[in-house]
Formats: C-alpha cells, sequence, structure tokens
C-alpha cells in the first residue's frame, strides 16, 4: 500500500473538489426554493415539477433523444467500418486523406463544422430539419467512433482471424462470427460516446437544425443566456444524475467482471489438469 | 472488391460530408452578401452551362478578407482568441498535470475509481458544466458571497463577463482533456526508472525533471493539442461567461452569421481560423501518428 | 526418435511408385526485397510426421503459410494431391493449422471452439455432435467441454486447439511451434500424445519448430532450413549420424569440427589438422581430393576419455593428448571441455557411471582422447 505523498494527496483533492464543486452547487440550488442564487428560501422540488410541465422543452427533449439514437447508430456502422480501413486497410489510394478526414474533427472547432455543414445542405437545396442535424451528429461522431475501435483493433490478434478463415469462414463470417462479438466492448463505449456527443451538441445542431426542429441543448442556451434559472438547474441536475448512475454502473460492472475473470484464470492454471 | 466497398463507404461519406463542405465555405468566403435566400451571390447555375461557370468564377473575390484585414474587430479577435487559447492551454497543463500526477501514484486499487471521477465530468454536458459557473461567478454568485463573507473584499467583483471568466470556463471544461492523455502514459511509467535516477545521484525534483517529464511528453503534448485547438475557436464559453468585453473569434463567426445574416463574411472569417490552425492540426496529427507507431 | 510399430518400415520417400501428397516445386517466396524462401523444392508424404526445422528466419513458418493459404508464392507451385491450391483460399483447403499462439475464441465455450469448423462446412447436427465427442474423447477433454478458454490451463488450451484443428479430419494438418509454450515435462509428455494421434488418425502432419530435440523426437523425417533454402532432408537418425554439412553437424546436438587437409590412404582418409601431431583417421562415402580441405565432424559422445594413454586398436584408431579446461556437469552425464597441444578446443561425453566424489577426473588434469576410425564424418562444410 503506497503512501501518497502531501504534495500528491493536496493535489487530487484540489483537483477534484475543482471539478466537482460547481456541480454539486448546482444540484443543490436546484433544490432551492428560491429563485435566486443568493439566498436559501428552503428545500423544495417546485422547479423539477415546472420542468414536466414546459411542453417545449420536452419536445426538444424528445427531438434530442431521436437524433441521438439515430445518428449514434448509424455513427456506429460507419466509424467501425472506418476504424477496419484504417487498421487493415493496408495501402490504398487517398489513404492520408482518408486518414486525415478521419483524425481532423476531433479537434476542428465546432463553428466551422457547423458553418460548412450548413452551407452544404443549402447548397444541395436540402431543407433543414431533423434529418439534417442527424448527418451533422453522424458525421462527426463517426471520427470519434473510429478511434475508440481502432485502438481496439490494432491489439486485436491476428490469428484469431486466420483461425477462422482456417476451419472454413469467409471473410465476412470471420467478423460476424469472431472479430465483432470480441471487439463488442469497444463498439459499445463508440456508441455510447456518439449518443453523448449528439446529445450534448450545441454548436453544430444550432447551425444545422431547421425552424423545425430544436435540441434540448438549443432550449437550454437560449434560456440560460437570460440568466441563471432554477429550471435549468433541476434540468441539469437531472442529467447530471443519468450520467452519473451510467458511469458508476459501467465502472461496478467492468471491475467486477475483471475480477471475476482474474479469479477464474488462477484457479484454471492453479488446480485443473 | 469486397474491401473496395469497405473502404468507399465511409470515404465517400467523409468526402461529400466534410470535404466538400469546405470547399464550399471556401467559395461563399469568396461571394458577395446578397438580399436573397440564400443571402449571397453568385449563385452557381449548373444550367448556364460552361459560360454559366465562367461567370461564376469572375464574379468571385477577396473582398471578404480584405474586409477583414480593414476591420479592426477581426484581427483583434483573432489575436485575443490566440492569446485566451495559449494562456488557457498553459493553466489547464499547471492545473491538470499534478492532477494527473498525483492519480498515477495512487494505490493500485485507487486508480479506476480516481480514473472514473475524472471521466464522469467529461460525459456530463458541456453546456451544464459552463452554465454551472454563471451561477457561481455573477455579482451575487457564490464566489462573491465567499469573499465578501471572508473578509477579502469589500464590494463583489465583476468576474462574470470578463476575460477571466473565460479563462476558468475554459480550463474547466477541457480539463479532463489535459489529464486523460498525460495520466495514460504516467500510468505506464516504470518507477524503477526514477530509483535508478535516484541511485545514481538524483534529488526527487531533479528525477521528476530529468526522467518523469521528458518521458510524460507525449502525453503533454497531446494534452495541450487537445485543449489548444477547439479552445481556439470556442464559442459557448466566451459566450455565456465573457461577456461583450471577450473578443473571440468563434463569437464573433456566430455573430456574423447569425445575427448580421452576412454569409460571406463569416465564411472567410471560419478560412481564415482554419488557415491559423492547420499547423497545430497537422502537428497533433503527426504526434498522435507517432504516438501510435510507437506502441505498437 | 520413437520409431513406429515394429516391424513395419516407414518410409515412403523411397518408394518410386508412392505420390506425394505435397509437391513444392521451385517455390520462391520474396517479400520485397527480402526472399523468404528461395527456389524451393520439396516432396511430403501421406501419413508422414514431417518437421521444418531451423532458426528464426530461415522461412519455416513462411513455407507452412503457404501450405495454409495465408501466403501466395511470388513463383513456383504448390501442390495438395496433385492439384495446385495456389488459387484456393485458405477457408475452402484441405488443411488445417495448429497455431502457435492457439487462437481459440475467447467468447466460445471449448465444445463451440472444437464445433466452430464443422459448423461451418454444414455438417448434420447428429453427426456433429458425435465428431464433437470423439475430439474431446481423444484430446481428454470431455470435462471441460463446457468452459471457456481463459477457465482452462495452457496445457488444456494447447489440446482444445489440437482438438479443433483435427475435426474437420484434415488432409494436411499444421503445427506451428505447438508445444513452445509448454514447461519441459509436460512438453515431453505432449510430444508422445501427438505422435500417438498422429498414427491413430492416419493425418499428415507438418510442423514447424525451432527445437531440435523436438524435431528428433516426433518426426518421420526432419528438413534442415536456413535462409529460404533446405540443407538437407532426412530421416532423425540419419540427420544426427550423417549431416550433410557443418551447418547441419552444428545445428543439431552437439559437435566437435576439426578442420584440415585430404590425405587419401586407401580407403581410408587421413587428415592432417595440426602440425606434429599424427593425422585423424577417418573414413567417408564421399570422394574427396588429394590435399582439399575438409571439415571433420565427431559427436562429443563417441568420443572416450582416459587418464592414461590408451592401447592403439579398432576403437582407438585415433588417439590425442589434451588438458581439461572445463566440466560441465549435468547429472546424468558430463561433459569435459580438453584442449589439445595446438589450442583447438574439443568436447567428450560420458555418463556419470560414478558419484562425483569418486570421478577420475578434475579440472586441469592431462587427459588421453580417443575415438574410432568410423566415429566422425568427413564435412565439405
Amino acid at each position: 500500500m503506497k503512501r501518497l505523498s502531501w504534495f500528491n494527496v493536496t493535489s487530487l483533492t484540489l483537483g477534484f473538489a475543482f471539478l466537482y464543486l460547481p456541480m454539486v452547487i448546482l444540484v443543490i440550488y436546484s433544490f432551492n426554493a428560491s429563485k435566486l442564487v443568493t439566498v436559501w428560501a428552503g428545500f423544495s422540488t417546485k422547479w423539477y415539477g415546472r420542468l414536466f410541465q414546459n411542453e417545449a422543452f420536452l419536445d426538444a427533449a424528445w427531438v434530442t433523444i431521436k437524433v441521438g439514437l439515430l445518428s449514434s447508430c448509424l455513427a456506429t456502422v460507419l466509424g467501425t467500418m472506418a476504424a477496419y480501413v484504417l487498421v487493415r486497410g493496408g495501402r490504398f489510394r487517398g489513404r492520408v486523406l482518408f486518414s486525415g478526414m478521419i483524425y481532423a474533427p476531433l479537434v476542428m472547432p465546432e463553428v466551422i463544422t457547423g458553418l460548412s455543414l450548413l452551407l452544404f445542405f443549402i447548397g444541395i437545396g436540402l431543407d433543414r430539419g431533423v434529418l439534417t442535424i442527424i448527418l451533422a451528429h453522424t458525421t462527426f461522431s463517426m471520427c470519434y467512433v473510429s478511434v475508440v475501435v481502432s485502438a481496439r483493433l490494432v491489439n486485436f490478434d491476428r490469428s484469431l482471424e486466420e483461425a477462422a478463415l482456417d476451419l472454413g469462414c469467409s471473410s465476412l463470417e470471420a467478423f460476424r462470427l469472431v472479430t465483432l462479438p470480441i471487439i463488442a466492448p469497444a463498439v459499445i463505449s463508440g456508441w455510447l460516446l456518439a449518443f453523448t456527443l449528439s446529445l450534448d451538441d450545441l454548436v453544430i445542431a444550432s447551425f444545422t437544425a431547421g425552424p423545425s426542429a430544436t435540441t434540448l441543448p438549443i432550449k437550454i442556451f437560449s434560456a440560460v443566456r437570460l440568466g441563471v434559472s432554477p429550471e435549468i438547474n433541476a434540468l441539469s441536475t437531472l442529467m447530471i444524475a443519468v450520467v452519473t448512475i451510467g458511469v458508476i454502473s459501467a465502472s461496478l460492472i467492468s471491475k467486477r467482471a475483471n475480477l471475476r475473470r482474474h479469479h477464474e484464470e488462477q484457479a484454471a492454471e492453479r488446480g485443473q489438469d | 472488391m469486397r474491401r473496395l466497398t469497405l473502404i468507399a463507404i465511409p470515404y465517400l461519406w467523409l468526402l461529400a460530408l466534410f470535404l466538400v463542405p469546405f470547399l464550399i465555405v471556401m467559395k461563399i468566403s469568396l461571394s458577395e452578401y446578397a438580399l436573397s435566400i440564400p443571402p449571397y451571390s453568385p449563385y452557381l447555375d449548373l444550367s448556364a452551362g460552361w459560360a454559366g461557370l465562367v461567370k461564376f468564377l469572375s464574379q468571385l473575390d477577396l473582398e471578404n478578407y480584405i474586409f477583414l484585414t480593414t476591420d479592426d474587430l477581426y484581427w483583434k479577435a483573432y489575436l485575443s482568441s490566440l492569446k485566451i487559447a495559449t494562456l488557457s492551454t498553459v493553466i489547464t497543463l499547471l492545473v491538470g498535470f499534478p492532477l494527473a500526477y498525483g492519480m498515477a501514484r495512487a494505490a493500485t486499487e485507487w486508480r479506476p475509481t480516481l480514473l472514473m471521477l475524472v471521466i464522469l465530468p467529461f460525459w456530463t454536458s458541456f453546456l451544464i458544466r459552463v452554465y454551472a459557473w454563471m451561477g457561481l461567478l455573477s455579482q451575487e454568485g457564490l464566489i462573491n458571497q465567499l469573499l465578501l463573507w471572508l473578509g477579502v473584499i469589500n464590494a463583489p467583483l465583476m468576474i462574470l463577463n470578463t476575460p477571466t471568466a473565460v479563462y476558468i470556463g475554459i480550463v474547466y471544461t477541457y480539463l479532463p482533456f489535459m489529464v486523460l492523455p498525460i495520466y495514460s502514459i504516467l500510468e505506464k511509467l516504470d518507477e524503477s526508472l526514477l530509483e535508478a535516477a535516484e541511485d545514481l545521484g538524483c534529488s526527487r525534483l531533479m528525477a521528476f525533471w530529468l526522467v518523469t517529464v521528458p518521458l510524460a511528453k507525449n502525453g503533454i503534448i497531446a494534452g495541450c493539442f487537445l485543449v489548444f485547438i477547439p479552445a481556439l475557436g470556442e464559442f459557448v464559453i466566451p459566450s455565456l461567461l465573457g461577456g461583450s468585453k471577450t473578443l473571440m473569434i468563434g463569437k464573433i463567426l456566430w455573430e456574423e452569421f447569425f445575427s448580421n445574416r452576412d454569409w460571406p463574411v463569416a465564411s472567410a472569417v471560419a478560412i481564415v481560423l482554419l488557415v491559423i490552425l492547420i499547423i497545430p492540426i497537422l502537428l497533433f496529427q503527426r504526434n498522435q501518428q507517432n504516438q501510435r507507431e510507437a506502441d505498437t | 526418435m520413437a520409431q513406429p510399430s515394429a516391424g513395419c518400415q516407414f518410409s515412403p520417400w523411397t518408394d518410386p511408385d508412392e505420390k506425394p501428397l505435397i509437391q513444392f516445386q521451385s517455390v520462391t517466396k520474396s517479400f520485397g526485397s527480402f526472399v523468404a524462401i528461395d527456389d524451393l523444392s520439396l516432396d511430403i508424404f501421406e501419413r508422414e510426421f514431417f518437421a521444418l526445422l531451423g532458426p528464426s528466419g530461415c522461412g519455416k513458418t513462411t513455407m507452412m503459410r503457404m501450405l495454409a493459404g495465408f501466403e501466395a508464392p511470388s513463383s513456383g507451385t504448390i501442390r495438395l494431391a496433385g492439384d495446385d491450391i495456389g488459387p484456393v483460399p485458405p477457408n475452402k483447403r484441405a488443411v488445417n493449422m495448429m497455431f502457435q499462439s492457439y487462437a481459440l475464441f475467447p467468447h466460445l465455450s471449448v465444445w463451440e471452439n472444437i464445433a466452430f469448423g464443422l459448423r461451418r462446412e454444414g455438417m448434420a447436427k447428429h453427426l456433429l455432435v458425435d465428431r464433437v465427442e470423439e475430439m474431446l474423447r481423444l484430446t481428454r477433454l470431455e470435462k471441460f467441454a463446457r468452459r471457456k478458454p481463459h477457465q482452462i490451463s495452457g496445457g488444456q488450451r494447447q489440446r482444445v486447439a489440437l482438438a479443433r484443428s483435427l475435426a474437420k479430419a484434415p488432409k494436411l494438418l499444421l503445427l506451428d511451434e505447438p508445444l513452445g509454450a509448454l514447461d519441459k515435462k509436460l512438453r515431453q509428455d505432449t510430444q508422445f500424445e501427438l505422435m500417438d494421434i498422429q498414427e491413430k488418425t492416419g493425418t499428415t502432419f507438418v510442423i514447424v519448430t525451432h527445437d531440435q530435440e523436438e524435431a528428433m523426437t516426433v518426426a518421420s523425417r526432419v528438413a534442415v532450413m536456413d535462409e529460404g533454402r533446405l540443407i538437407q532432408v532426412d530421416t532423425p537418425d540419419r540427420i544426427y549420424e550423417a549431416p550433410n554439412s557443418v551447418y547441419v553437424a552444428d545445428f543439431i546436438g552437439d559437435v566437435n569440427i576439426v578442420q584440415g587437409r585430404a590425405d587419401l590412404q586407401g580407403d581410408r582418409v587421413h587428415i592432417n589438422w595440426a602440425e606434429g601431431q599424427p593425422p585423424i583417421i577417418g573414413t567417408s562415402n564421399h570422394n574427396f581430393s588429394q590435399d582439399q580441405s575438409v571439415h571433420f565432424a565427431i559427436r562429443p559422445e563417441k568420443i572416450s576419455i582416459w587418464s592414461d594413454r590408451p592401447e592403439t586398436s579398432d576403437e582407438t584408431a585415433n588417439i590425442v593428448p589434451g588438458q581439461i579446461i572445463d566440466i560441465a556437469y549435468l547429472g546424468n552425464i558430463s561433459t569435459y571441455h580438453v584442449e589439445l597441444p595446438n589450442g583447438q578446443m574439443l568436447k567428450a561425453q560420458t555418463a556419470n557411471t560414478h558419484r562425483i566424489a569418486r570421478r577420475k577426473f578434475t579440472w586441469d588434469d592431462t587427459v588421453w582422447l580417443s575415438w574410432s576410425a568410423t566415429g566422425g564424418i568427413l564435412l565439405e562444410g
């Protein structure tokens, strides 16, 4: 059991405090009966009630979820293909361009991506709406998915695929029956990442949404431009809660699975031959 | 044959939805503002054939770019963005490195938990995390309340709607992007290297400087790029926390597009931003490539 | 080498009517400018347990991968039962491979791993179940059928890999360093198991290994390779007793090499190897010319070691003096490193018939080494 120096303990405490305090305070104030941040007027859940009665918010939430699900699924398929091409594609003409196009959106400022997509949609005469948001989200999400999946593919033991071929699989069967089940965790995290990015996106959605489509981030942004609002606090708390539950459960599940696997492997080596 | 289809599908998608849009931005940056839908001219009329194309090309010009150089606002905004992005990156590094270091030195059984604690904010909505600071930094906000209560200041400080708030906002939201790459490199660091350094005569501080930092170089570089490049074109943070006094090019682009409806100028702003960013982006891609090759 | 059952001498390669199962016909394989296989021709016959032996980079793995279908020859033809298998993809060949890393599918149970190849060929359900059970019995894995690869030990995984590769009853089974990951005791046991299974199923095995003991133990014939070429292809006893070059002599087991000039004396060859020393007397089937430079190769166990000069006889046609510089004690045998008057070192090996405290020789002793006229072999080098 390693003892940490006081310096390390301090940096850890301060660092995590910095990361978490603003969110904690937000959560606390979502239960503030008073509208003002300055005054604590007692515990109340009325803002949550108000939130669920707000039609505009609920509609926007629904659109956001729809867009999120559709774009993340599409992005996962395209991103996994792209990852496969990058890791296994070998040399082909235009590889440099392809690799550049995959990695650039990761660091490109969203205003530029958003602007370019909007101008593109107008250029081809596509009406802005839910479809355009989905197309836009798919495009930048697929790059994130491909980074996650290619990281897994790079470490993938190719002899497993060769064994599958040797035993009679066609290339497609080998991918479906052997590769995919094994890289599934990476594909799923890629999907999750794409979903989260889509749910959270403000800038690109603002550019590519039409008058008919409003996403939750757009709604939130226009609300908070006017200042702090307790309804937004309530919404934020809900979102933080969902993410927290998700991250903690994923963490626990993965920890338990790893521990169990570790014990099984040890038992096998020790005992039964 | 199948291989070609596999390559073609994502390739064509990206060409269509990533590359072509950029070409369009370039074209529009060379166009004029017009009171039409869409609000720019010339509009490429393919039915006019070759003559139409020639007429189209002849009407393109660099007027918008010239405009960018003449009006103070723009180059000031670029410079301000560069300043803010660079400074924020440095601050994020100074805050993030000790955090990553502490995590890497923690006992092995703690590390997954600590990692989870850093990742959780990363998965939480960006917008909400920026919003959280609005309440804290306002004149009636908690920070001012705390400082007043402690007696450090007499009158509330103006933090919100100043560049300071933007710095805080960028450091806060981009911290996980700095911590994660540095942590992943430090975690793999072989302790025996530090022990060897100390065995050969280094003090702990020297061992840190001469061994740990150079080896963590790749993580530091990756983290800095992951903060600097998006921060340069950041919109949400200056918009919510920076007020009108903070000039950042992302905000200018947005306003140019949505408020002024001047798409050609907005496009020109975007292209110039992209040109500024090309070198860092290429360097980042090269760093990633080297990193990947070193790992295999 | 464990011989097949007494009475039948298995040597199809000597039978001119016997058709080979596998033929490499002037096969060359290059990777860019690197030539991995250089104009190689080889016949392998049915029911052989054939070993490809050589150091890393000699091309043995490339040959195996070409048989499996994962690499194609740059030029030349490879035939399986007379047909050119070049255009046949790996999933359509009657060849199966046992991978060095085992390549067991981690998400499938042992049972499913073995059944995998059978499912791909659409075998009827009841036949499939029977076949998998048969394979489980053959490799003694019945108890572990429901387990996943990470739930069994390394030795068991090796058996699953073997069962899986034999399930489809291929004409040819390729084994890529199959015993490398096992510890020594397990390795020896598994070697005999492999030979048993090979005989029982009548499959042709081609094994790739860098471990010459392994090759010598299991194989009916061994091909010693170096830099993409076959140096010698022969039964293990001939490889050992009659290597065709210094390379082969040196690669297999321990050997002493003495360089000298040939002096033809009737049916014997005298080798002048050092000034002032009597020549080494040896025999050879090969025709050397007078004064040709030759290498004399002799195994350490063929050299006897004496404390006093022995009488000259048939067994002691060659006698040289020396001094013990080093002794390597291996429990059952000792290898004595003896320095000869001209500075050359010879290794002599004897069984430790006495306990170490009662051993006759020790460091720095002056001793005499002797061997017969037929104990060694002459090579061109």
